[in-house]
C-alpha cells in the first residue's frame, strides 16, 4: 500500500514539547509528534481541538496574529523553523499550504501556477514546462490546456482547489499542509481531490486536517487524534479506526461527541 | 378563506401611506437639484460658447470669457492631486497592510477622521500660515494646491484604505503561503485589485476640489490676472473664486455671466462624477471573485 521510498524512520516534521497560546488561552499542550516523510497523515478531532492551530504553526502562518505565542520546537526536514536564524520565506517555500476555500488569485490559470515560481526565480525560459508539469501532476492539464489564459476564478471549485495545489509545486515544497481541503467541494469534487492527494503521496509529506472521518480513513496512511489541544493518539489509520488504543478516540470515531 | 380582515385592510392603508410619504421626501430631495440645473441652463446657457471658454475676461470682468479661470482651476487641481494621491495612497497602504492594531494606529485613524472634519476656511488659514508665510511659497499655485491637497488627503486615504481592505484576505494568504513578502503581495495582488476603488475615490475628490473656494482664496487664487500663470509659483485665477467675484464683487456684470460661470463649474464636476461612475462600473464588470 505505501509507496513511501524512505524507510519509516525518516521524519519530515518533528515537534518537541510544542505549546501554543492565543493571548492567555492555551491552544496546544506539549505536542510531541513525528510525522513520517512521504506519507499522508490526517489530523482529526472535534472543532477547537487545536488541529488547525497545529497545522498553521508548521509554516508559521499563525504568527501573523500578534497574540499567538509559541514554546518548544517544530523541526521540518530536521531544522527548527522557529530558530531565529531561519528565513521565513524559505520556510513558506518548503511548506506549502492549501486552504479550506480554494483561493486562486484573480489572474490567469497560467499566472497562478507561475506566481510562486516568479517570486523566487528570475529565469523565464522554462515557464511553459513548469505550467504543464504542475498541471499534469494535479490531473488538470487535459482540462485546461487550451484555456491557460482564462481567469482561474472561472474554474469549478474542484478545479480551483486542484489549481491551488498545483501552484505550490513549482516552488518545490517537501511538505503540503491541507486545512480541510475538500469541505467546500461536492462529493464528486471531494473524491477527485482525494484521489489527487493520494497520487501525491511519496513525493510530498502531506498533513491534512479533516472533519470527515471517512475521508481520514480513505485518504490517509497515518492518523492523529487531538482533543483539547493535546495529542491523544497517533497511529496507522487502519489501526486507529479498527482498534483505537484510547477510549476518547473510540468515542470520537463512533460519533459520541465532536 | 383568504379574505382580508379589517386589520389587514388597516395595515394596507398604513403601508400605502408610508410608501407615499417616503416617495414624497425623495422627490423633495431632488427638486432643488433640478431647479438649480434648469436655472443654470436657462440663464447661463446663452452665454456659453467656444469664445466664452477660451478667451479672457474684458471690460473690468463684465464681458469676455473665463479661460484664465478655467486654466487656473485645472492647474490647481492637477498639482493638488500630484501631492495628495501618492501621499494618501502610501498612507492607506501602510494603514491597511502594515500597521499593527495598537494605540498609535488608532490615534492616526482618529487624526485622519478629524482632519476630514476641519472646515475648509480653517484649512485656508493653515495654508496661509504654513505654505504662504512659513515655507515662503507666497500666494501661488503651489501654496493653494498644497492647501487643497491637505484638505483632500483624508478622503483619499479613507477611500484607498477601504478599497485595499475590500481585497479578499484569502488572496494575501495565498501569496504569503507561496513565500511572497508583504511588499510583493501588495504590488502583485492587492494593489492591482484595489486600483479601481482608489481611482474612483480620487476622481470624486477631484470634483470636490474643483469647486472649493475658501482654501484657495488666500493662498493662491487671484481676483483678476491679465496673464496666465507661468509656473507653480505664480498666482492664478480659478473658476470657483471667479464665480464669487463676478457675482458679488464687480458692479455692472450682466446677469447671464455668473450663471454661465456656474454652469461651466457644475458641468466640470458632473462630468468628472460621471467618468468616475462609468469607470467604476467598467472595472467592476471586469473583476469577479
Amino acid at each position: 500500500m505505501s509507496k513511501s521510498p524512505q524507510s519509516a524512520v525518516d521524519f519530515a516534521i518533528h515537534t518537541r514539547a510544542l505549546n501554543l497560546w492565543y493571548g492567555s488561552f492555551q491552544a496546544l499542550f506539549d505536542v510531541n509528534l513525528d510525522i513520517k516523510q512521504g506519507m499522508i497523515t490526517s489530523l482529526i478531532g472535534p472543532s477547537g481541538c487545536g488541529k488547525s492551530t497545529f497545522l498553521r504553526s508548521v509554516n508559521r502562518i499563525n504568527e501573523r496574529l500578534g497574540y499567538a505565542r509559541i514554546e518548544g520546537a517544530i523541526e521540518v526536514m530536521k531544522r527548527n523553523v522557529y530558530d531565529p536564524e531561519v528565513e521565513l520565506i524559505q520556510v513558506r517555500k518548503q511548506v506549502g499550504m492549501v486552504f479550506q476555500r480554494p483561493n486562486p488569485l484573480p489572474i490567469s490559470i497560467r499566472d497562478n501556477i507561475l506566481f510562486g515560481h516568479r517570486l523566487h526565480s528570475k529565469s523565464k525560459g522554462d515557464e511553459d514546462d513548469i505550467v504543464e508539469e504542475a498541471l499534469r501532476k494535479v490531473l488538470l492539464w487535459d482540462k485546461v490546456k487550451d484555456r491557460l489564459k482564462d481567469k482561474a476564478t472561472g474554474l469549478s471549485l474542484e478545479e480551483q482547489q486542484k489549481l491551488c495545489i498545483a501552484r505550490l509545486l513549482p516552488v518545490k515544497p517537501s511538505v503540503l499542509l491541507m486545512d480541510e481541503p475538500c469541505s467546500a467541494l461536492d462529493p464528486k469534487g471531494t473524491e477527485a481531490v482525494e484521489e489527487l492527494i493520494w497520487e501525491l503521496r511519496g513525493e510530498y509529506t502531506i498533513l491534512i486536517v479533516t472533519h470527515n472521518m471517512a475521508q481520514a480513513r480513505r485518504a490517509s496512511e497515518e492518523c492523529i487524534f487531538m482533543l483539547m489541544g493535546k495529542v491523544i493518539e497517533h497511529s496507522a489509520t487502519e489501526e486507529m479506526f479498527v482498534t483505537p488504543a484510547q477510549a476518547e478516540t473510540a468515542d470520537y470515531i463512533e460519533g459520541r461527541y465532536g | 378563506m383568504f379574505e382580508a380582515t379589517a386589520l389587514n385592510r388597516r395595515n394596507d392603508r398604513t403601508q400605502a401611506l408610508f410608501r407615499m410619504l417616503f416617495l414624497l421626501m425623495t422627490l423633495v430631495l431632488i427638486v432643488p437639484v433640478l431647479i438649480i440645473l434648469t436655472t443654470l441652463i436657462v440663464k447661463g446657457g446663452p452665454v456659453l460658447s467656444v469664445d466664452f471658454l477660451f478667451t479672457s475676461p474684458t471690460d473690468g470682468m463684465t464681458a469676455g470669457g473665463i479661460f484664465p479661470a478655467l486654466f487656473g482651476t485645472i492647474w490647481l487641481v492637477a498639482v493638488a492631486l500630484l501631492v495628495s494621491v501618492p501621499l494618501g495612497v502610501a498612507a492607506a497602504i501602510y494603514l491597511s497592510e502594515y500597521a499593527p492594531d495598537n494605540w498609535m494606529t488608532r490615534v492616526i485613524n482618529l487624526a485622519i477622521i478629524n482632519l476630514a472634519g476641519v472646515p475648509s476656511i480653517v484649512h485656508a488659514l493653515f495654508g496661509v500660515g504654513a505654505f504662504v508665510i512659513f515655507f515662503g511659497f507666497g500666494t501661488s499655485i503651489l501654496s493653494a494646491s498644497l492647501t487643497l491637497a491637505i484638505m483632500t488627503l483624508p478622503v483619499v486615504i479613507v477611500a484607498s484604505r477601504e478599497s485595499l481592505q475590500a481585497v479578499p484576505h484569502a488572496f494575501r494568504e495565498a501569496c504569503w503561503n507561496m513565500g511572497a513578502t508583504r511588499w510583493q503581495t501588495i504590488r502583485k495582488v492587492v494593489l492591482p485589485n484595489a486600483v479601481s476603488g482608489i481611482l474612483t475615490g480620487v476622481i470624486l475628490e477631484v470634483s470636490r476640489t474643483t469647486g472649493e473656494t475658501a482654501p484657495i482664496m488666500f493662498t493662491g487664487a487671484a481676483f483678476f490676472l491679465p496673464f496666465l500663470p507661468q509656473s507653480v509659483f505664480d498666482q492664478t485665477m480659478a473658476l470657483s473664486l471667479h464665480l464669487f467675484v463676478v457675482s458679488t464683487q464687480v458692479p455692472g456684470v450682466p446677469e447671464a455671466l455668473p450663471y454661465g460661470v456656474a454652469l461651466v463649474l457644475i458641468a466640470m464636476v458632473l462630468l468628472m462624477n460621471s467618468v468616475s461612475i462609468a469607470f467604476r462600473m467598467y472595472l467592476r464588470g471586469k473583476k469577479k471573485w
